[in-house]
């Protein structure tokens, strides 16, 4: 239990450090939301003055900050400019899409790239390892941009999938069966750009570590005893080829996070994504940090995640340090 | 008596296929034969390289060898497959050289020897660990351990557990692969009591693989001789190493210093 509860201190540690960085990076870029006005000859410069006190622009660096903390403890995390409310319930909406996304699409490439993976490294070296390994360097290779871009094109001249958006119109008045259909077509292309640009990264990582067990002598006393070679494989090898995949997995759910700002962007899903982009190019101050911050939080939990997965899957961790 | 084993013209090549078809072909056993009798050791000695893992990997079947016959209790077991092979493996087990990688890491010292019952399904939970205990207990393991995961016991220990999980199936041929090479003299003297003490006790088979000469000769009721995947010399301890006849036995003999052979005493121990 002393792991795990070192690992939440550190987490929160992280967020912490995580958010004074991001402050005290966005006010050291040049100019701010108001900046704009300034040049609008139909405002005048004393309502912009005015502008920037009431959102307290003017005062001082730490004391923003401190007013920030304070509005995150009441859970509003700063107020938007351009949206006229407060950050917090306008991320946690977007933040549900973003998570749904990426939720689902860590899961199917993990899915995907377990058995792969483990069929790849048993087979080491045969025809359908080196037929995975030639389509997951094709993968590797291809920017996700360009497959998200394609998959697109393909949607758009097949006609099959949605090209963009969450819901169709008039999605209330569907029957829950239809609903859930709506939803997986909406969701198939962005899923699909996410799990495919995370899948040769996986079945890789996969296959490296089960290669590296397969051959252990306790694997081969365990063949020894008559264990029936799927056992052998899923029961003994995985588990023991198990700590790296698990702190990849962790690694994962961050790297699928930002992968998943630029589809979002790109198939128009209502995510933290555009929001985020919109935001930084308004210098919509609070908006940036609140989802610097969330993204910050996902990899945080997606990490702790992990631990304790880890900690539930080694007996060792579990019994603490061996003294030898 | 009948032989409890009995390899014939065993060949097993390794093929290292390059990138562009065809590579070379490495003859690691080339035309093996031998045969050991039951509740009798077979030392087999030999330099490194010569072929005795491979020997000892192809006898248990973990390793399929090219061609030639293993004859096991009547049946050639080389031409099993898989399936048929499951009934087979627990009358033949193996223990490494290394204990430490043998054995899973994350079980307990119970787990370790109870694996390979689960896997025959004969018995409830309780009994395969009443067996498992008391297997601990005759290989010098108190209860107490039982709860303890490997990488808490000493080198002799974990291999005294190792010796433990592949006698839980009774088989009827050990293969010892090194078994002792990894120990100490003093730990290596202790284990090498206790496989004549189960040896006696249990009607084993030992196919004893080692480059040590002098334990060879100790355990060894005959030594065969390796030298680059053949067997070129076999016969009682005092004969091959009192008066080699084979170069290579010539050489594993003069690499060892003192006097080699001590008569087995008169009733094991």
């Amino acid at each position: 239990m002393r792991f795990l509860s070192r690992r939440l201190i550190h987490a929160v540690l992280v967020l912490f450090g995580v958010s004074i960085l991001t402050f005290l990076f966005t006010s050291l870029a040049p100019g701010d939301y108001f900046d704009e006005m300034r040049l609008n000859p139909q405002i005048a410069p004393e309502t912009v003055v005015a502008l920037r006190a009431q959102y307290q622009l003017d005062r001082p660096l730490p004391v923003r900050y401190a007013r920030w903390l304070n509005s995150v403890v009441h859970g509003d995390l700063g107020y938007s400019f351009s949206y006229n409310s407060p950050v917090g319930p306008l991320l946690w909406v977007r933040a549900r899409n973003t998570l749904f996304l990426t939720v689902t699409a860590t899961l199917l490439s993990w899915g995907l790239a377990l058995p792969l993976g483990v069929w790849s490294a048993e087979r080491l070296g045969g025809l359908p390892d080196s037929l995975i390994s030639w389509m997951m360097a094709g993968l590797m290779a291809v920017p996700d941009l360009a497959l998200a871009l394609g998959l697109l094109l393909f949607a758009a001249r097949s006609g099959w999938f949605p090209t963009g958006g969450l819901a169709s119109l008039g999605f209330e008045s569907l029957s829950p069966i239809n609903e859930l259909r709506d939803l997986t077509l909406h969701m198939f292309l962005p899923v699909a750009v996410l799990v495919l640009t995370a899948l040769p990264l996986l079945v890789r990582h996969v296959r490296a570590a089960m290669a590296g067990v397969l051959h252990a002598p306790f694997l081969r006393a365990a063949q020894g005893h008559g264990i029936p070679r799927r056992r052998l494989l899923y029961r003994y090898a995985l588990p023991a080829a198990a700590n790296p995949l698990i702190s990849l997995f962790g690694f994962s759910i961050g790297a699928l996070l930002s992968g998943s700002l630029l589809v979002e962007v790109v198939m128009s899903w209502p995510g933290i994504g555009p929001l985020l982009v919109e935001a930084i190019l308004s210098r919509d101050l609070y908006v940036v940090v609140g989802g610097v911050l969330l993204s910050t939080l996902f990899l945080v939990v997606g990490n702790f995640v992990a631990d304790v997965f880890l900690y539930w899957a080694d007996p060792r961790i579990r019994a603490g340090p061996v003294a030898k | 008596m009948q032989p409890l084993i009995q390899v014939e013209y065993l060949v097993k090549r390794y093929s290292s296929r390059g990138v562009l078809g065809s590579g070379e072909v490495v003859s690691a056993l080339n035309e093996v034969s031998f045969s050991v009798a039951p509740g009798k050791t077979l030392a087999l000695v030999g330099a490194s390289g010569s072929g005795k893992s491979t020997l000892a990997l192809c006898l248990a079947c973990l390793e399929r060898s090219t061609s030639g016959r293993i004859w096991f209790e009547g049946r050639d077991i080389a031409a099993l497959d898989e399936k048929q092979l499951r009934a087979v493996r627990p009358q033949i087990q193996l223990v490494f050289q290394d204990p430490a990688s043998s054995l899973n890491p994350r079980f307990t010292a119970l787990e370790i020897v109870t694996e390979p019952l689960l896997v025959q399904r004969k018995w409830g939970t309780r009994e395969m660990h009443e067996r498992a205990l008391a297997l601990l207990e005759r290989i010098g393991l108190s209860r107490g351990m039982a709860s303890r995961r490997t990488g808490e016991f000493s080198g002799g220990q974990r291999q005294r557990l190792a010796i433990a999980r592949a006698l839980s199936l009774a088989p009827k041929l050990l293969i010892l692969d090194e078994a002792l090479s990894s120990l100490d003299c003093s730990v290596q003297a202790q284990i090498a009591n206790l496989l004549l003490e189960l040896q006696s006790s249990f009607v084993l088979t030992y196919l004893f693989i080692t480059h040590d000469l002098a334990m060879a000769a100790h355990l060894g009721d005959e030594i065969a001789v390796m030298n680059r995947g053949r067997i070129v010399e076999q016969g009682v301890p005092e004969k091959v190493l009192g008066a080699p006849s084979h170069e290579a036995t010539r050489g594993l003999v003069a690499a060892t210093p003192g006097s080699i052979v001590t008569p087995r005493m008169p009733g094991g121990l």
